[in-house]
Parts: structure tokens; C-alpha cells; sequence
């Protein structure tokens, strides 16, 4: 039964540059369900990340939502008895108390650039004890009450916090955790320091983690480390995920539902298979076969798709990848705007050659 | 052969065409930048009404000429009123009068403001003679006040000193050199710290460790006492201008290792870009390489750095010269104006002679503002 | 055997042998030489005329001071890289030279013949240029054109490689990777360069984007019979434009053979780990991954013996003493492995 997490509304996010208004998301929809992972795929500023970022409150300036909402079902991390209480994100103060709590703790992130993303200073312990503080707590039984314990939580003392951030190095991984917990991000590699990015994510048992290109930078013998790590430790904690890639590779062997996006749109989204197999939209089709596939006979010509993004400033009439689309049909596809629609069962797809129009 | 549907065409249409002027694209996206900072064009503009005012038309912009020494020796500053002899309101600026008494305590004469006395201040009056831009001889100053109808009258804004010059007119006079030898000793700083810290960047090894070492000599010398020993080693026989420039070779001196450390950083950084490798491998000269790709990368920074070390270049003359160490008279720079509020008798008697400080904190903060938001337009891709 | 691309000719256009390159590390005030980076230690292949070598392995493996060493803007420490070019012979016809053994001026003549494409389309390009000051600096630095003639060939190039004519006078900012990329290939085309390096030329491109790179570099090839050595780390980018393909490992070629040997029948124990790891954009695919224990070896502290041992699954005691020897198993299937005869490896 999948449940949901974070339902994510029909959200636009603009930034307001000199030239005029980028649209970086417009009206994106997906549900991240409990427990579950689902890739999010497309090429380099098509607003991947911006919608990640939105989930979180993080946008940079001076991007804003200014359309959708971000529903969050959020539980109560200690005590799963208690209702879901329904947060709509978009409504939170970005600096407010509820959402730091959420973020870090509930919800967290590894980023692309496992270099500059952990602050050089601090070792690899005080980086972990430092989330530690801010977001976990241990139980402790209070009393017994008709045979019921009754639970309380105190924060993390310093040499728990210690022994926890050991625990999560070696779980990530990393050889000799007990040295490696007073090191110094500059003296891991590069591999090691995602590792590292991973482990303090992770400390606080979050409900979603957002793996924003979190194996771009790597190699493939480490990038292999590092999905059969999520893997696992998406298992043992039942966490969703939301996986971030322009690696059809990766997202092919994670997720169980994928989300294609172009040009701020989402334009397909469907099961993993059924993507792979039977991809609708003309643009899936293109990147799919755009990949060279590892094992089939070289010197074969590769099919790309023709031309490249466009100008945000001056995006196309009616169908946005009408431009490079192969199935173009002229005086439909650069007319009407195509709406979002459910071409089969959960196989949701926006183009016209699925709109009777 | 599986025959791919998706076929590729040559060339990519190119949806930004419609772009004018992309050229000068980063220029531009600088300029918007700074526009928008309105500190820094407060800067800008402040700075350049000093250069304007001080260093070019010093001459017609003060009502007296810098050494004319009047006989109202210390007198008090004469406000400016907006009203006639007849005490109507006008438009008009007037200034009162000003009157000798016997001062009992100093035992000597003092002027003071008589608010009896009110009279008009003219604007391109007849004054005394001078050179515009030390060519073209003139008499007519900004203001002052019309001498055939007034000749009793003064204009002293600020007042005046011991020797009954005008204030006024010697902060406009002083800033002068004082703002010139900021301008001068950072040029030829510049020019030092970038050659220097180029060639230390670019060739490494036994040159970058002797450059190095010699910045940190130069930097290691707490700052006062070397000015202070190199100045005084300025023979006292020389005339002013010579003073004037051996001045500005020691501050220049002093200086230019801070310049060359921070120009060694960035060439060692750009050194690496693949740009420059992509120059090698195609068989470019040293030089070419210096002078096409990588000095021209360090420029945007150093512009930013050299604004901001202006000011200190100022304070280090006004410092210097306030010991008695820098300029002398008869040169007047804003440093030898506050070398004679040195005495408490002054600050007690003649306070208005400290009015060139807030002229001398204005030109440093106008630099800083301009360099903050030069740094900050010059980076308009903000870290990407 | 699967059926190959067989190369153009047989002619030998780059032949080194026993190439090695170590960085000095240096610590102190003085600098002193406290050990030796072994960045490249004895690789030794060729090239053909014609044709694609890849070159792969983990990222520090030397894969680029690989290729900037052959064109000397890192110093060679041992070796020898002998080029054929026509530039020093009396009559007109080619010979091989060694690039390592040339002066500096012959150096600076050689560079026309060879020529490389950056990784990085950002950092590439010198964002203070035009576009017509990046493609023509090579032939301005060898003075080879000028005035409008240099400019209608600047044109031609850019027209070559997808580009246009009005985007001459623009900068690098107003270009997108891929165009940037294009520009990188046009400024190492103008010398009618013989052999191209390419060092992750598509790296930090997107599919589509890499795609259309990737037949631009293809056709080029065709046209103008080029060679290339081509770095990148993307197996699968690197089985689909060479002919043969070199694994290194911490400076040392492990394994060099056609690719589709390569990729079909390693015969060595790192190839086949590191094609395990591929993710295959496959999601029915079941993966059985090979994951290779700890870290790529320190190239400045490497283990005794095979280099790899300490992450290989087969590894036995000779493995942990001896350095094994790069040999010739199959025909032109190179590999360096003490158990490559006897293991049965598994390819993709
Ligand atoms: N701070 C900002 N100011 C203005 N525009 C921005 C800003 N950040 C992002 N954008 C724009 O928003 C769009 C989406 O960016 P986003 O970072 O989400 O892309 P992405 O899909 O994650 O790409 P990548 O694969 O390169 O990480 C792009 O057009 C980008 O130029
Ligand atoms: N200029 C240099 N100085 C010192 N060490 C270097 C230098 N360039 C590369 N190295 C070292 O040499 C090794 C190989 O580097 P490189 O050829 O860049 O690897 P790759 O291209 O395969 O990623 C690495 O360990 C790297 O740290
Ligand atoms: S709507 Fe038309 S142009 Fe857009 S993807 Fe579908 S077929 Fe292509
Ligand atoms: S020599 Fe030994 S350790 Fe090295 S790859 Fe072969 S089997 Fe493994
Ligand atoms: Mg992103
Ligand atoms: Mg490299």
C-alpha cells in the first residue's frame, strides 16, 4: 500500500532576473509516496533541482512560488501513534521554526558537489554530532503504566553523538571509522566525502531523503557503492527518496516511478518499466535512444536530438519541445499547449499525440 | 543496424538570436550591477567631485588663493543666512561679518561673527588672479564676495588659521595632493604588485620563493615606524616636490607586496584553467599567455583591490604628514592641515581647524563604497 | 570474435613505449622533494591512423597526464613518444620523430599536428575572448593566416562543427555546453591537426547534447582522418566511439584490446569489476554487481606487487610481491595480470 509523503501541487517557481521572469518549474505534480524512491530525470536546467529545492524552502534568491501547493503528511518522528498531521509547506516561513525542524531532520539532502558541500573546517565527527544535536533524540523509559512503557526523549549527549557518527561511517562504508572520525573533509576523497555527505543525511533517520546528482561527480565503482548503500539503508529505515539525475543508467536501477521534465514541465511520468519499455512522450523516446548503451557494437551512429534547449525568455508557442521533436505536427504542435493526462493507468503524459484535439 | 528514429540535423537553430549587442555582454551585466548598488554610485559620485573639484578646479572652486594670508588670523567660521542686510528672507546666500575683539585670556585679537553685519555672497566673482589647470590665467573664482562694493567684507566658511588663511579654501587645496598622491602611489603600485606577483604566479620555483620572501620582509615591518624611518631619512634640504615624490615611492614601497601576493593567488588559480593549457598546447609564448590570458583574468579583481587601497594610501600621507614626517609646508595636503591642530591650544581656541576630518573620512568611505560595489558588480555570475 | 570496425591502415602514427611521468611533492619552506606522485608509471600502446583509442579508469588514475604529457605540457619523466610527421625531414616524407627529445622551437611546430579538446566547456574557453580570437589563436601563434582570409576559415570551421557565422564575434558565456564544446573542437581542428586528445570531451555534457557531440566527433574523423585518443570515464561513451580501448589503473595500463574484446572477454580482474558497476539503463536488467572493496591505490604510496591487489577478488600471494608484467595474450590483447590466462572472467 503506498502511502503518501509529499504531495507536490501544480507548482510554478519564477526568478526575476534583469532580462524578465525565468519560470524555472511550472506546474509540476508529483506524489513522493512512503518508503518508496522516484526518480526525477531531464536535461541540465529544466528545474530538477528548483523543484527539490521549493520542497525544502530553499529556493535561492530571488526565485519564489508563486503558483501550487506542497503538501508534507507529516508524522510525528517519535511517536507514530499519534495523526498525520497535514503541512503545506509553501505556506511555512523559510527561516521558521517548523521548517528547520523538517529540514534535516525529516527531510534530507545530498547535493551534487560532494567538494564544497561540507564546511572544511570541522572534522567528519563534529559534522555528523552537529546534525545529531539538532535532530535526534534517544528514548527513555519514564515509568510503567498498566503495562505501559511510558517513553520520553532527551537529546543526544556528546559521546553518544561520537559513537553514532562511528556507527554511521561505518555503515556508509568508510574504512576505519574510528580514525576517520577525526579527519578533516579535505584529507577524504572525493568518493569518501559524499560518503561522508550521505552519513550525516542519514543520522537523523529522516522519512525522505533528496539525492540531488548525488553520484555525478563519482566514478562508477563508487557510484556503485554509494546506490547499493541508499538501497540498503532505505530498507532498513523505510525511507522514501527522491532521486535527482540526468543518469538514465542510475534512475533505471533505483527508482520505482519516474518523472520526466523539460523545460520547467513535467512531460511523462510512469512506473520504472513502463517508461523504459513503452516511453510515451517524443522526448523520452529521444533520450532514451540517445544514450550509448555499454555491450552493444561500437561505431553505430547515435540518434540526438536535434537543437538544444531554448532561451527561457522566449520558450516556443503551444508544445515547448516542438522545436526538436520528431513527431512535430505542424499547426497543432506549435498552437495548442498540451495538458497533462493520463494516457494509460498511471502513465501520465503531456503531448498532443495523445490529445484528441 | 538499427535504424535510430531520431536523426540529427547540423547546425542547432539558435532560439537567442534575437540578443543585440551580446559583445559586450559582460560590461553591461557589470553595469546593471552597480546601478543598482546605490552606495557605490554615491561613491562613485562623490569621488568624482572630489577629483573634480580638489584636483582640477581647486583654484576656482575656493574663494582664496591657498597661501593668502588675510589679517583676520583665526577668525571664527561666518554662517551662511538666507536673508538681506534688512533681515528679509532671500534666496540668496549671505554670510555675516565678522568683528575684532580683544581676547583677555589669549591676549590677543580674535574675530568673531558680528550678526550686524550681513552681506551677499557673489557668484563668479572677480578675485585674485590664478592659472586655470596651471594654464590659462584667470580671476574669476566660484563665490566670494564682490571686493569694489565690500572691500571690508571676508568669505571665511570655515574660518581661518593662525596665519589668517582661509580654511575653505586650503581643504579644497590640500585635497589636491592628498587625493593625487592616492591616485599616483596606487598606480605605480599596481604596476609593481602585478609584474611582481605575475611573474612570482606564472614561472614558480626559485623566483616565486625569493618574491614571496620579499613580501613577507616588506609586510612583516609594522607599518608607522618604517614610514617613519624612511621618511626621516628624506633629507630636509629637498625641495617640497621632491619630498612629495620620494613620499609617495615609500608608501608605494610599503604597499605593493599586499597587491603582488593576491595578483600571485589568482594567476596561480588561472594557471591552471584549461584555457591556458588549450594556449600552450597550441604553442603559445610566455608572453602570450601572460598578456592574452591570464593578466586580463586578474584585472576585474585588481581593480576592485587597488579602490580599496586607495584610502589607505590616503590615511598613510594625512598619518604621515600630521607627524611631521610626511609633506611640509608651504605644500598643503589634508595630513599638513591637521599637523597644525597638533597643539591642544588649537583644538581649545580654534576648533573649527579640525573640519578637514570629516572631508578626509567622506573620501575614504566614498572609495570603499565604490570598491565594495565594484567587487560586487564584477562577479555578476555570483560564483558560478 | 565480434564483428569490428576494422581499422583505416595499419600505419602507425604514435608509438610510445615506457612513458612515465612523477609529479614531485614538495613540502617546507625551501621545497624540498619529499616523494614522487607516479601519475604515469611505464604505459606504453600505440595509435593508428584513423583510428580511436579510449582510455578509461577510476578518476586519478592518470588518464589526462597521460595525454598532456605526450604533448609536453607536462614534462616526461621517462620514455619515449615517437610521432609521425613530415615537419623535420629533408625530403618531404614522413618519419617518426620523439616528441620527447625535441627543442622547443620544433616543439612549437609539432603543436599544429597535434591538438586536444578540454573537459570542461566552461573553463575551457577564455571567457575574455570572442569566439573568432579562441579559433584563430592557434593559427595566429604559428602565423599561418591572417586578415580575411584567416576569418573566412574561422567561419568554415565554425560552419563545420554546427555552428554559425554570426557567432563569431560572441563570447563563451552566451553558449550553452554543447556549443561551447563545438567551439573547443573548432579551435582544435584549425591546424589540421593529425591526432586530436580528446580528455572527457562529453563529460560534463547532457545526453542529447552528448550525443550530438559525440557524432560531430565521429564524422569529423571520417572527413578528415583523424586519430584520436579519447579519455573519459563513461564505459559505455568509450565502447561506442573507439576502436581499441586502454583500462588504466594508478598510472599502469591494465588491459588494452579491441573493444569489443574488451568488453566481451576482459582478461583482466579490474576491467570486469569495473563494467559490473555500470548501471544499465535497464530497469528489468538484474545486476550482479562486483563491488570493489576501499579506494583507488594512493600513486604516491602504491601497494608492492599488483597495484591492485588489495581490491581484487582473485588476488593470490604472488599477486601481493610481484608486479605483473604487461604482455601481449591474445593478439593485440594486452594485459597485466598474473592469473589472466587461467581466470574466467565476465564480460557485459
Ligand atoms: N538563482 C537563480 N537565479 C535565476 N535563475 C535560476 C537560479 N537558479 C536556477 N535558475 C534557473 O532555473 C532553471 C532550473 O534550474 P535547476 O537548477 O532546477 O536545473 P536542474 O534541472 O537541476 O539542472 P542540472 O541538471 O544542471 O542540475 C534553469 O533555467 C536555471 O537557469
Ligand atoms: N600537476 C600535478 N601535480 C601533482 N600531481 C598531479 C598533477 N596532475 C595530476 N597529478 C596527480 O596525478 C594522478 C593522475 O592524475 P590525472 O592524470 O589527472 O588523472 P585522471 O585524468 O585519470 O583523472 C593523480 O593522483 C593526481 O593527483
Ligand atoms: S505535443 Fe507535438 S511537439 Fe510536443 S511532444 Fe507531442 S508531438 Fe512533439
Ligand atoms: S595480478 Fe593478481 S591481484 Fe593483480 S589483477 Fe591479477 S589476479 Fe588480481
Ligand atoms: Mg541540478
Ligand atoms: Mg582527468
Amino acid at each position: 500500500m503506498s502511502e503518501p509523503l509529499l504531495e507536490i501541487k501544480d507548482v510554478r517557481v519564477e526568478f526575476e532576473v534583469r532580462d524578465g521572469i525565468i519560470r524555472a518549474v511550472d506546474g509540476v505534480s508529483y506524489t513522493v509516496n512512503r518508503g518508496e524512491t522516484i526518480g526525477v530525470i531531464g536535461e541540465s536546467g529544466c528545474g530538477k533541482s528548483i523543484t527539490a529545492k521549493a520542497a525544502m524552502q530553499m529556493l535561492p534568491k530571488p526565485g519564489k512560488i508563486t503558483q501550487g501547493e506542497i503538501l508534507y503528511y507529516r508524522r510525528d518522528k517519535f511517536d507514530p501513534s499519534r495523526p498525520t498531521q497535514l503541512v503545506n509547506i509553501t505556506k511555512l516561513d523559510p527561516d521558521g521554526e517548523l521548517i528547520r525542524q523538517i529540514r534535516g531532520g525529516e527531510f534530507a539532502m545530498i547535493f551534487q558537489e560532494p567538494m564544497s558541500s561540507l564546511t572544511p573546517v570541522y572534522t567528519t565527527g563534529t559534522l555528523i554530532s552537529e546534525a545529531l544535536f539538532l535532530h535526534r533524540k534517544i528514548p527513555v523509559t519514564v515509568g510503567d503504566q498498566m503495562s505501559q512503557k511510558i517513553m520520553q526523549y532527551r537529546p543526544v549527549t556528546k559521546e553518544e553523538a561520537r559513537e553514532i557518527s562511528i556507527e554511521m561511517l561505518q555503515k556508509v562504508g568508510i574504512p576505519k571509522p574510528h580514525e576517520r572520525v577525526d579527519a578533516y573533509p579535505h584529507q577524504l576523497s572525493g568518493g569518501q566525502r559524499q560518503r561522508v555527505m550521505i552519513a550525516i543525511a542519514l543520522s537523523c533517520q529522516p522519512f525522505m531523503l533528496i539525492a540531488d546528482e548525488p553520484t555525478t561527480a563519482l566514478d562508477v565503482s563508487i557510484e556503485a557503492q554509494i546506490l547499493d548503500l541508499m538501497r540498503e539503508l532505505q530498507e532498513s529505515v523505510d525511507m522514501s527518496i527522491m532521486f535527482i539525475t540526468h543518469n538514465l543508467g542510475v534512475v533505471a536501477e533505483m527508482a520505482k516511478e519516474i518523472v520526466v521534465m523539460y523545460m520547467g514541465k513535467q512531460v511523462e511520468s510512469a512506473e520504472t518499466v513502463s517508461l523504459f519499455y513503452e516511453p510515451k512522450h517524443p522526448y523520452t523516446r529521444a533520450l532514451l535512444q540517445a544514450i550509448p548503451k555499454i555491450g552493444r557494437r561500437s561505431g553505430e551512429r547515435l540518434a540526438s536530438i536535434k537543437g538544444m534547449v531554448p532561451d527561457p525568455f522566449h520558450l516556443p508557442p503551444g508544445c515547448v519541445f516542438h522545436p526538436r521533436c520528431p513527431s512535430f505536427m505542424p499547426g497543432k504542435c506549435d498552437r495548442i499547449v498540451p495538458t497533462w493526462k493520463e494516457a494509460e493507468p498511471g502513465h501520465w503524459v503531456r503531448c498532443l499525440l495523445y490529445e484528441d484535439v | 543496424m538499427e535504424e535510430p528514429q531520431v536523426t540529427e540535423t547540423g547546425p542547432e537553430p539558435q532560439p537567442q538570436a534575437q540578443k543585440q549587442e551580446l559583445s559586450q555582454a559582460y560590461w553591461s551585466l557589470v553595469w546593471w550591477k552597480f546601478k543598482k548598488n546605490k552606495l557605490a554610485i554615491v561613491g562613485a559620485i562623490l569621488i568624482f567631485l572630489f577629483y573634480f573639484v580638489c584636483g582640477l578646479f581647486a583654484e576656482f572652486f575656493s574663494p582664496y588663493l591657498v597661501n593668502y594670508q588675510s589679517d583676520h588670523l583665526e577668525s571664527r567660521p561666518q554662517p551662511i543666512v538666507f536673508k538681506t542686510p534688512e533681515g528679509k528672507f532671500t534666496l540668496r546666500p549671505h554670510v555675516y561679518g565678522t568683528v575684532a575683539e580683544l581676547d583677555l585670556v589669549q591676549r590677543k585679537r580674535t574675530w568673531t561673527v558680528d550678526k550686524t553685519q550681513i552681506y551677499p555672497i557673489s557668484f563668479f566673482v572677480k578675485g585674485q588672479p590664478y592659472k586655470l589647470l596651471g594654464l590659462i590665467p584667470m580671476n574669476i573664482h566660484l563665490f566670494g564676495i564682490n571686493a569694489e562694493k565690500y572691500p571690508e567684507a571676508t568669505v571665511f566658511l570655515f574660518g581661518t588659521d593662525r596665519l589668517g588663511r582661509d580654511l575653505f579654501s586650503r581643504i579644497i587645496y590640500g585635497g589636491r595632493l592628498s587625493l593625487l598622491l592616492g591616485l599616483i602611489g596606487q598606480a605605480l603600485t599596481l604596476v609593481l604588485g602585478m609584474v611582481m606577483g605575475a611573474i612570482s604566479g606564472y614561472y614558480g620555483g626559485a623566483v616565486d620563493i625569493l618574491v614571496q620572501r620579499l613580501t613577507e620582509f616588506v609586510g612583516a615591518f609594522p607599518d608607522i615606524p618604517l614610514f617613519m624611518a624612511l621618511a626621516a631619512a628624506i633629507p630636509v634640504t629637498w625641495s617640497p616636490i621632491l619630498v612629495y615624490f620620494m613620499l609617495t615611492l615609500i608608501l608605494v614601497f610599503i604597499r605593493w607586496g599586499g597587491l603582488a601576493r593576491q595578483v600571485r593567488g589568482l594567476i596561480l588559480s588561472l594557471r591552471e584553467r584549461e584555457y591556458v593549457l588549450a594556449a600552450k598546447s597550441a604553442g603559445a609564448s610566455d608572453w602570450r599567455i601572460m598578456s592574452r590570458h591570464l593578466l586580463p583574468g586578474t584585472m576585474s579583481h585588481v581593480i576592485v583591490i587597488a579602490t580599496l587601497m586607495i584610502p589607505g594610501m590616503i590615511l598613510s600621507e594625512t598619518a604621515l604628514s600630521w607627524l611631521g614626517l610626511g609633506l611640509r609646508p608651504p605644500l598643503t595636503s589634508w595630513g599638513v592641515l591637521l599637523q597644525e591642530v597638533s597643539a591642544v591650544r588649537v583644538i581649545r581656541f580654534a576648533p573649527w581647524m579640525l573640519i578637514p576630518v570629516p572631508f578626509i573620512i567622506l573620501a575614504v568611505l566614498a572609495f570603499n563604497m565604490l570598491g565594495d560595489g565594484l567587487r560586487d558588480a564584477m562577479d555578476p555570475y555570483g560564483g558560478r | 570474435m565480434a564483428e569490428r570496425i576494422a581499422t583505416k591502415s595499419e600505419n602507425i602514427i604514435l608509438d610510445v613505449k615506457g612513458m612515465k611521468k612523477y609529479f614531485p611533492i614538495q613540502k617546507g619552506l625551501l621545497r624540498q622533494v619529499v616523494g614522487y606522485v607516479k601519475a604515469v608509471d611505464d604505459v606504453s600502446f600505440f595509435l593508428r591512423q584513423g583510428e580511436t583509442l579510449g582510455l578509461v579508469g577510476e578518476s586519478g588514475c592518470g588518464k589526462t597526464t597521460v595525454s598532456r604529457t605526450i604533448i609536453r605540457l607536462y614534462e616526461p619523466t621517462a620514455g619515449t613518444a615517437y610521432f609521425q610527421t613530415s615537419l623535420f625531414s629533408a625530403d618531404g616524407k614522413p618519419e617518426m620523430v620523439n616528441i620527447f627529445d625535441l627543442d622547443k622551437e620544433q616543439m612549437k611546430r609539432i603543436r599544429r599536428e597535434v591538438a586536444m579538446i578540454f573537459q570542461d566547456p566552461i573553463n575551457s574557453l577564455n571567457p575574455r575572448m570572442s569566439i573568432f580570437d579562441i579559433v584563430s589563436e592557434p593559427m595566429v601563434i604559428h602565423g599561418v593566416s591572417a586578415g580575411p582570409e584567416m576569418e573566412e576559415t574561422v567561419v568554415t570551421l565554425l560552419e563545420r562543427v554546427g555552428l554559425r557565422k554570426e557567432h563569431i564575434r560572441r563570447y563563451p558565456h552566451e553558449f550553452s555546453g554543447g556549443q561551447r564544446q563545438r567551439i573547443g573542437i573548432a579551435r582544435a581542428l584549425s591546424m589540421n591537426p593529425k591526432i586530436i586528445f580528446c580528455d572527457e570531451p562529453v563529460s560534463a555534457l547532457d545526453v542529447s547534447i552528448q550525443a550530438q557531440t559525440l557524432n560531430l566527433l565521429q564524422d569529423l574523423q571520417a572527413d578528415f582522418d583523424l586519430s584520436y585518443v579519447f579519455v573519459a570515464h563513461d564505459l559505455s561513451v568509450v565502447q561506442h566511439i573507439s576502436n581499441r580501448v586502454a583500462v588504466m589503473y594508478v598510472g599502469k595500463i591494465a588491459e588494452l584490446a579491441y573493444s569489443d574484446a574488451l568488453y566481451n572477454d576482459p582478461l583482466h580482474p579490474y576491467t570486469e569489476a569495473l563494467m559490473s558497476a555500470v548501471p544499465k539503463p535497464d530497469p528489468k536488467y538484474q545486476s550482479e554487481r562486483l563491488i570493489m572493496q576501499g579506494d583507488v591505490a594512493d600513486p604516491s604510496n602504491p601497494p608492492p606487487g599488483c597495484y591492485f591487489h588489495p581490491r581484487c577478488r582473485y588476488a593470490v600471494d604472488k599477486c601481493r610481491t610481484e608486479t605483473p608484467e604487461f604482455r601481449e595474450l591474445k593478439p593485440e590483447h594486452f594485459v597485466a595480470c598474473h592469473r589472466a590466462e587461467e581466470l574466467k572472467l565476465k564480460g557485459v
